[in-house]
């Protein structure tokens, strides 16, 4: 599949070589051309720079098209903007958007939008291993 | 009425200024520390520190009994989550959210905002009004741009020329509703004769204004 990713980080740039090495096609957003240095010199897919809530660089990396897009931008309010656009408008059918705010995470949840927020998944895990520990 | 204002630019520090005088109860979201303590020093209590897209904050700023909140941050994502939680959550009745990439004001219409504002649109229409040429000015869109207020000038050849607005046939979702003629206002109706240099204002259809603009200026 075609999978659009917003976000060059640690995170976008390791999603990015994950999705490639599975055999899909791969597109990746970033501001800053900095990040987008993160990706290996093996890399074959797309880079464009550009913000990732305007319509036109969206358009520029391949969106109208793509079955999936993955917004893992370190900054909430763009993943959920972004994501948004991505379902709303170019009708992506598969998004999810990375939210560091669990308040803010359970509000677009229930707005329909699908959600991965770190901060609870690793506070729970954290706590899951030091509660095993202590056994 | 309350009045939420989130994000202390300039904007957002003059239009809560402007708000205040004008006796409304307001209440400006700022997140840099240093301008609230500059703003309070002026404003007084009407200035709260915060992120204005967090959920505690806007719980903190009684935004549940807001009537109004208005997001002019820079940032049109950190303005769509302010004003999308504000109604989501707190139920917020208006919402205005400003608009800093004039292609977000249709974006935002569909996610559901009751109002976008992009300077950059305003200042567009501006010009527009200032170049003389034989055009349609915007003097305000409504509804998000799908319908405007127009303003065109009759010009010598026009088609319209003479002819009463009964006897016209305009495009459709068009309504006449002023005609100035030498500074002076007149009510148009049916009989009305159009005339050379007549100022037609008209509340026109997006879909509309090209055959308006047509028909008015006959070019």
């Amino acid at each position: 599949m075609k999978i659009l990713i917003l976000g060059c980080g640690r995170v976008g740039a390791r999603l990015a070589q994950l999705m490639e090495a599975d055999g899909h096609k791969v597109s990746v957003i970033d501001s800053d051309p900095d990040a987008l240095n993160r990706l290996p010199e093996t890399f074959k897919g797309q880079t464009t720079l550009g913000t990732g809530i305007d319509t036109d660089v969206l358009k520029a990396a391949g969106i109208e098209g793509a079955n999936a897009f993955a917004a893992v931008t370190n900054f909430d309010n763009t993943n959920i903007m972004a994501c948004q656009i991505a379902k709303e408008i170019f009708g992506v059918p598969n998004v999810l958007a990375r939210i560091y705010d669990p308040g803010r995470e359970s509000l677009y949840q229930e707005l329909g939008l699908e959600t991965v927020c770190p901060t609870t998944l690793v506070s729970t895990t954290v706590r899951d291993i030091i509660m095993e520990n202590a056994k | 009425m309350y009045i939420i204002v989130v994000g202390g630019g300039k904007v957002g520090y003059y239009l809560a200024k402007t708000l205040l005088n004008d006796g409304y109860e307001v209440l400006l979201i700022e997140k840099n520390p240093r301008k609230v303590a500059v703003y309070a020093e002026r404003f007084g209590s009407v200035v709260m520190e915060g992120d204005g897209a967090e959920l505690t904050t806007l719980e903190t700023a009684g935004a549940a009994r807001a009537n109004v909140i208005v997001a002019v941050t820079g940032e049109d994502e950190d303005n769509l989550v302010i004003c999308q939680t504000a109604k989501r959550l707190f139920n917020v009745p208006r919402t205005i959210a400003r608009v800093n990439n004039p292609k977000n004001e249709s974006i935002f219409r569909k996610l559901g905002i009751d109002v976008s504002v992009s300077s950059t649109n305003l200042i567009l229409n501006i010009i527009e009004q200032e170049i003389p040429q034989r055009s349609l000015v915007h003097l305000m869109t409504i509804k998000h741009g799908q319908m405007a207020i127009v303003e065109a000038t009759v010009e010598e050849g026009s088609p319209v020329v003479g002819k009463s607005l009964a006897d016209l046939t305009f495009p459709p979702n068009v309504v006449i509703s002023a005609v100035i003629r030498e500074d002076s206002l007149i009510l148009p109706k049916g009989e009305t004769i159009l005339q050379p240099d007549d100022e037609v204002i008209a509340l026109s259809n997006k879909e509309s204004e090209e055959g308006l603009r047509q028909m008015l200026t006959g070019a």
